[in-house]
């Protein structure tokens, strides 16, 4: 084995991406899916940086794609932690399995 | 082993560690500051893929920026018995299962699959190179993405408006803490 390459980036990759699936899928606090799903974006800009790194090395298309991710990430995570918050004044909880409200 | 070698195997154990708590830790803040030492971890990892600009945005825009956002978030909802709660649902088996098929789907693919890894050198001044992309080639995903963040500010900011706040006649009437009531009014 010679070295790190790109299928042990792709490798780490995969299992952060799943451990986030197992805690989006798990998680009873909205806060907890949403940290959850911010691990599962962190994975995937590894694999975008991998590529960038080893498959396109000359034109680092992957890192401008990752900086995109994260700048989306960054207003996603706003826009879902005001809902959290106006959800908690609303409802008293942040219990997802109990936020049925839009449900009748 | 060589020194990469060994700095990959060791941010790789460290931020698989990290991820495991950030979903099991039983303590939501908890969860939060293992979320931060995973993200310093990747930061780790794109050094080592020779990013050195995306790692420094990692650690602004993720362990500086949104990490705060989450706890922020936590201190405004977290209740005291929030450590003694059930902090799964029904679904861990299930969950755990998924997650392990879709692991294993995705590895076996993964190794599968013949990349075609290319040993062209790399730019030399990356974050250069990085920023001459952004305003030519990417200039238009580069503008919707700043119209993205302005309305996702002017977003966050007419959600989480106290005015907007009409209580639910249903909802248990439990009593705010003392300084949730003064921001929530």
């Amino acid at each position: 084995m010679e070295g790190i390459g790109l299928i042990h980036y792709l490798t780490l990759s995969a299992v952060v991406f799943c451990i986030g699936v197992f805690g989006m899928l798990t998680r009873r606090n909205a806060i907890g899916v949403l940290m959850s799903i911010e691990l599962m974006f962190n994975a995937v800009n590894i694999t975008l940086v991998a590529f960038a790194r080893y498959v396109t090395p000359a034109t680092i298309t992957g890192q401008v794609v990752a900086i995109f991710t994260i700048a989306v990430a960054a207003a996603e995570a706003t826009v879902a932690l005001a809902i959290v918050l106006l959800i908690y004044q609303h409802h008293r909880g942040i219990d997802v399995d109990r936020i049925n409200f839009m449900k009748w | 082993m060589d020194t990469i070698s060994l700095a990959f195997y060791a941010l790789a154990f460290l931020i698989i560690a990290a991820a495991i708590f950030v979903v099991t830790s039983k303590n939501i803040f908890h969860s939060a500051i293992y979320l931060i030492l995973a993200l310093f971890g990747v930061a780790g990892v794109y050094v080592l893929l020779q990013a050195p600009f995306l790692a420094a945005a990692q650690v602004l825009m993720y362990v500086g920026a949104v990490s705060m956002l989450m706890i922020f978030a936590i201190m405004l909802t977290a209740r005291i018995a929030d450590q003694t709660i059930r902090h799964t649902n029904e679904q861990v088996l299930t969950g755990l299962l998924l997650s392990l098929g879709l692991l294993a789907v995705i590895v076996y693919s993964l190794w599968q699959t013949p990349f075609a890894i290319s040993s062209d050198p790399m730019p030399e001044g990356a974050g250069g190179t990085l920023g001459k992309l952004l305003l030519t080639q990417f200039a238009l995903p580069f503008e919707i993405v700043s119209v993205l963040l302005l309305g996702a500010l002017i977003g966050a900011v007419v959600i989480a408006k106290k005015d907007s706040v009409r209580r639910d006649p249903e909802a248990p009437t439990t009593p705010l803490p003392k300084s949730i009531e003064k921001v929530a009014g």
